[in-house]
């Protein structure tokens, strides 16, 4: 057993752990200036405010990792029913019991620290899911299958909406990846991303001009794209199936936003389609944010000397938008220098995934990269104004402790796994 | 096959990546928009004290008083009471409802003027409560506060800079709600007086509270203050002409020969300039502007009358400098078309000045016209014009003298030019112009120009151009110009004459018998200024003592008549008290501080109130914002 561990200590992925230590201590220090108040001398290690509690979340989170790299490889994908069963429950019990913070019921007290389950049911339900994926009776190609794996997604994701998170629930979309690389057809991603587009196409141009951009589209793409021999009646009529249910859901769009979204969502939809409509109100983020990433120019102001993230320009900018502390702090070196960090941990992740002998622990570094690059896209992407807002942090760097140990939880899970791959036996 | 998909994920993956480095590189290095757009940190104006304005003893005449603006921030306001809040800005509900509604018009989150300057006792009283209603700051400014109500017109107002006075500025300095002088010394030497604006950079939260300085106030300007002004107006003098003047329509203008500088310059009838320091600005401005005896004109640099037989001076300089005739000559007065006043042999030209004989001056100008070998007279008369006109300018007539104040008249001088226009070149001659000769015609001067004709006299031919701030910045520092000595290029032996002829006139000629200052040689000449309208405007030219003139002074009193009659009176009270200190004539002094020409002064129908047509229009007893100038005021102890 002693040599067994001496030697998940040599097999652990240093590398990643080297990035998770760069973010998690450049989120400190950028959390710390998001609170530092030049007039009265903030302390970094001060539990009174969110830095001081940061750094203590970040120091469980170190017993935490040495908790899961302690605990045996088998336990996770064993028990992950339990975990995942767990988790539901958690998000039922919240559902009951919630704590109101910020119109959200997701929260659950203890003393003085609240607990969001919802951030732990993505670790819960990215086991089981890798569990169930990769058993070998499982072809994600056959309807049942598939429809079993996307019920463990959404019911999560149906109780996380029921708290009123919904920026939390649209994280579990990112599970599309992993069930995307494990075999499912690539047309239910391909629908997926062409009704992203869709949609933001539609919120920027007329029914028309889409659906003449369509059948421009559709016309080379049966004469170029189509070999000869399938350029017959039957493929240019499931062409014009598929352009007419492309046209619907184009026009439904408006409809959609307009009826079935709350005021709220709908608001931040605007914004993003013009960033100027009323900068002083529902515009108020995402131009306070872009003023703070935008003044740091090239170099950034220097630490600490930020001014549009302190003194509450920016709402939240010490959890979700963290990012224009550092965007305005640091500027463009410092920001693209996170950008570059979190690109290299996904990558490093999918990389480490594809070398694990079981499909499970593959399956579930998908997962992770899945989990981390979702939250990536729309976290950076709303600071800078190409993302509806959508309130999730951006992982390591964000002030909270529900986040930072099930991002921890989450990645080291995956590190362990990976740490044990050479005394595991390949499976597949 | 599913191995492979793997590149579509790193694909995503960096195609992301990829996306936001550029919107960053976008956003935060190529596109400069956010940068300015930054709004925690803001650039306060440091408006520094405006300069003070001193008298020639060092006594001040305006400082500036501390005030308070309050404002308001529609959305931070909190009001549980709006009653005690009305009571405690004293101020109606309705009032205060149209206020609140200006300032949310402006904006809602940001702060918008309530109430202009609040006095030091005012704000005492509010200061305290004022934590009790959130969202009312306010903000230290100053008020212009003058230690005596007198000099209105010279020393001007200031007030917010208008919409045009800021487009028209070439380098953009002024900002909407900045105090400007308007007129007066305060427009003249504003760039001076105002000093330079420092800003501050302050960080401020997301409410505006201030949260200290930027980078510790590198980037900071430090505000220079204004400069002080050094005038050489003697106050206590002004207040004595402007208790003269009271009841009267008319201009006193006082200088110091050898200085040229102003001791004294009234426009009657005046007004308090503290009127145009308060938050009534408007109102009282507004009021004064419609008085129909028009209180807001200069009449001292603005006010063009005919010189009268004043002028009759510098006719006969001229004529002898010129040759026409010499200090001897003697006319008949056959062939005068004017009537002579009455008098004794003349004996030349200082008698033709004691007794003013306009017959004399009739043919002394007469010569001077046809002084050249010209035969045809049309021609004659244009060359002569031209050459009189030529040596008359010299004593700054037809001219801006350059006094210290914006708008001064230039007045008419006419010269062959003048007549060619008017009626047609060689189709005019002397039997046209020949009013000149005595001060009447097209001739219009200003009591300024005439004042320092006076100084020429004393000064026995030269002039420095009147000036009233004799200090820039510190004591004795005026302006280059205010330096420069203006030759009139007659000889003194002349000028000696005139000076005779001007001393006897108040002995024992035209200058009535109560204007003799006893101990004081003092040597006059009066003219009547006709006008159109209404009597004769009396006019007085003067300066004292006959040799080493301290003082030389042009008074002017529209519609009084002759002018031995009013203007010399006043005209030797002032010098009376200029050189002695005091005035010993007590009864006279205050005779005419009495004496009322304002019913004389003919009211423009347009701004006549209405009355029933059969009453005789009475003339409308001044108001009240005309300030009276009585001794309780003039007692007024001053302050510095």
């Amino acid at each position: 057993m002693a040599r067994n561990e001496q030697n998940i200590i040599q097999n652990l992925d240093w590398l990643t752990v080297l990035i998770y230590a760069a973010c998690v201590t450049m989120g400190l220090f950028n959390v710390y200036a998001s609170v530092y108040n030049p007039e009265e001398q903030t302390k970094l290690f001060d539990i009174s405010n969110n830095a001081g509690r940061q750094f203590m979340f970040i120091g469980t989170s170190a017993l935490i990792i040495i908790a899961i790299l302690v605990i045996d490889h088998k336990f996770w994908e064993v028990f992950a029913p339990f975990i995942y069963g767990a988790c539901i429950l958690l998000l039922l019990v919240v559902l009951v019991v919630a704590t109101d913070i910020k119109g959200s019921k997701s929260w659950i007290k203890f003393g003085s620290f609240s607990l969001q389950p919802a951030e732990f049911a993505k670790t819960g339900t990215a086991l089981l899911l890798s569990r169930y994926i990769t058993q070998p009776n499982i072809n994600l190609s056959r309807w049942k299958d598939m429809a079993w794996a996307a019920g463990l997604i959404i019911l999560p994701m149906i109780l996380i909406i029921a708290s009123k998170e919904v920026g939390c629930a649209l994280v579990f979309v990112s599970f599309l990846i992993v069930l995307y690389r494990e075999g499912i057809p690539g047309i239910y991603p391909a629908i997926v991303v062409i009704s992203i587009v869709l949609f933001i196409l539609s919120l920027f141009f007329s029914p028309l001009y889409i659906s003449l951009g369509l059948s421009v589209i559709g016309v080379l793409v049966f004469y170029f794209v189509i070999p000869r021999y399938d350029r017959n009646r039957k493929t240019a009529i499931n062409l014009v199936v598929i352009f007419g249910a492309m046209m619907l859901f184009t026009t439904s769009v408006e409809f959609l936003v307009n009826n079935v979204l709350q005021t709220h969502h709908r608001n931040r939809i605007k914004v993003l389609v013009d960033p100027k409509i009323d900068p002083t109100g529902i515009g108020w983020n995402v131009t306070q944010s872009k003023i703070a990433i935008g003044s740091g120019r090239l170099w950034g102001k220097g630490f600490l000397d930020g001014t549009q993230t302190k003194f509450n320009f920016v709402p939240e900018q010490h959890s979700d938008f963290i990012f224009c502390t550092i965007g305005e702090e640091h500027g463009f070196i410092g920001s693209a220098a996170v950008v570059l960090l979190i690109l290299g941990m996904m990558c490093r992740i999918v990389f480490l995934a594809e070398r694990q002998r079981t499909r499970f622990a593959r399956a579930y570094g998908y997962c992770v990269a899945g989990i981390l690059f979702f939250h990536f896209l729309v976290n950076v992407g709303m600071t800078i104004g190409l993302m509806v807002v959508i309130g999730i942090p951006l992982p390591f760097f964000s002030y909270g402790g529900s986040s930072m140990w099930s991002f921890t939880i989450l990645l080291f899970i995956f590190l362990k796994l990976d740490a044990q791959r050479p005394f595991t036996l390949s499976r597949t | 096959m599913s191995e492979n998909r793997k590149f579509f994920v790193y694909g995503l993956f960096v195609v992301v990546a990829i996306i936001y480095l550029s919107r960053l590189l976008y956003l935060q290095v190529l596109d400069n928009t956010y940068e300015t757009a930054s709004n925690s940190i803001k650039a306060i104006p440091d408006i520094p004290m405006r300069g003070q304005i001193y008298d020639r003893k060092g006594r001040l005449i305006v400082y500036n008083t501390l005030v308070y603006d309050i404002y308001v921030t529609p959305n931070k306001l909190k009001v549980s009471d709006t009653l005690s809040l009305c009571n405690l800005f004293n101020i109606t509900k309705s009032s205060f409802d149209s206020l609140m509604k200006a300032a949310k018009t402006y904006s809602r989150v940001k702060p918008s003027l309530f109430m202009r300057q609040l006095s030091k006792e005012d704000f005492a009283r509010i200061q305290d409560a004022m934590v009790d209603y959130p969202g009312f700051e306010y903000q230290k400014s100053s008020i212009r506060t003058y230690s005596a109500p007198v000099l209105a017109h010279a020393l001007g107002y200031v007030s917010e800079v208008s919409k045009k006075q800021l487009d028209a500025q070439e380098y953009p300095y002024y900002r909407q709600g900045d105090l400007i002088g308007q007129s007066g010394l305060e427009k003249y030497y504003e760039e001076q007086l105002r000093g330079r604006r420092g800003v501050r950079y302050v960080m401020q939260d997301v409410h505006s509270v201030a949260k200290g300085p930027w980078k510790d106030g590198e980037m900071d300007t430090i505000a220079l203050a204004g400069q002080n002004l050094y005038t050489s107006i003697d106050l206590d003098l002004q207040q004595y002409a402007d208790s003269l003047m009271q009841h009267k329509a008319g201009a006193v203008v006082a200088i110091e020969p050898s200085s040229g500088e102003v001791l004294t310059i009234t426009s009657a009838p005046t007004y308090d300039p503290a009127l145009f320091a308060t938050r009534d600005f408007s109102k009282n401005y507004a009021k004064l502007a419609l008085n129909p005896y028009r209180p807001l004109y200069n009449r001292a640099v603005m006010g063009s009358y005919r010189p009268g037989s004043t002028f009759k001076t510098v006719q006969a300089l001229v004529a002898m400098q010129m040759g026409a005739i010499t200090p001897g000559s003697v006319f008949s007065h056959a062939g005068a078309p004017m009537k002579c006043h009455g008098h004794g042999g003349l004996s030349g030209v200082h008698s033709a000045i004691q007794w003013s004989c306009n017959p004399y001056f009739y043919h002394v100008f007469r010569r001077m016209i046809y002084a050249n070998n010209e035969r045809n007279v049309f021609k004659a008369s244009a060359a002569g014009l031209q050459r009189w006109y030529e040596d008359s300018k010299k004593f700054g007539f037809g001219q801006k003298l350059g006094i210290d104040l914006p708008s001064e008249a230039k007045g008419v001088l006419p010269d062959a030019e003048y007549y060619d226009k008017r009626i047609g070149q060689n189709q005019w001659r002397f039997g046209q112009i020949y009013s000149l000769s005595i001060g009447e015609g097209e001739l219009l001067i200003t009591p300024l120009k005439l004042a320092n004709l006076a100084a020429i006299i004393a000064n026995r031919g030269w002039y420095i151009a009147p000036h009233l701030v004799k200090g820039v910045g510190k004591n004795d520092n005026p302006l280059p110009e205010f330096k420069e000595k203006h030759e009139t290029g007659v000889n003194r032996l002349y000028f000696e004459e005139v000076v005779n002829g001007m001393e006897m006139a108040v002995v024992r000629g035209t200058v009535s018998r109560g204007a003799i200052i006893p101990d004081i040689q003092m040597c006059g000449k009066t003219g009547t200024s006709q006008n159109k309208k209404g009597k004769d405007h009396s006019i007085f030219i003067a300066f004292a003592p006959k040799y080493n003139p301290k003082i030389a002074i042009a008074v002017f009193v529209e519609n009084a008549g002759f002018g031995g009659f009013a203007a010399a009176p006043v005209a030797s009270l002032i010098i009376e008290k200029y050189l002695k200190g005091h005035v010993d004539r007590k009864a006279y002094e205050q005779e005419w501080k009495n004496k009322n020409f304002l019913q004389n002064v003919i009211i423009p129908k347009s701004q006549q109130q209405p009355s029933t047509p059969k009453e005789k229009p009475a003339p409308p007893k001044p108001e009240a914002t005309i300030v009276k100038q009585d001794n309780a005021i003039i007692s007024k102890p001053i302050n510095g």
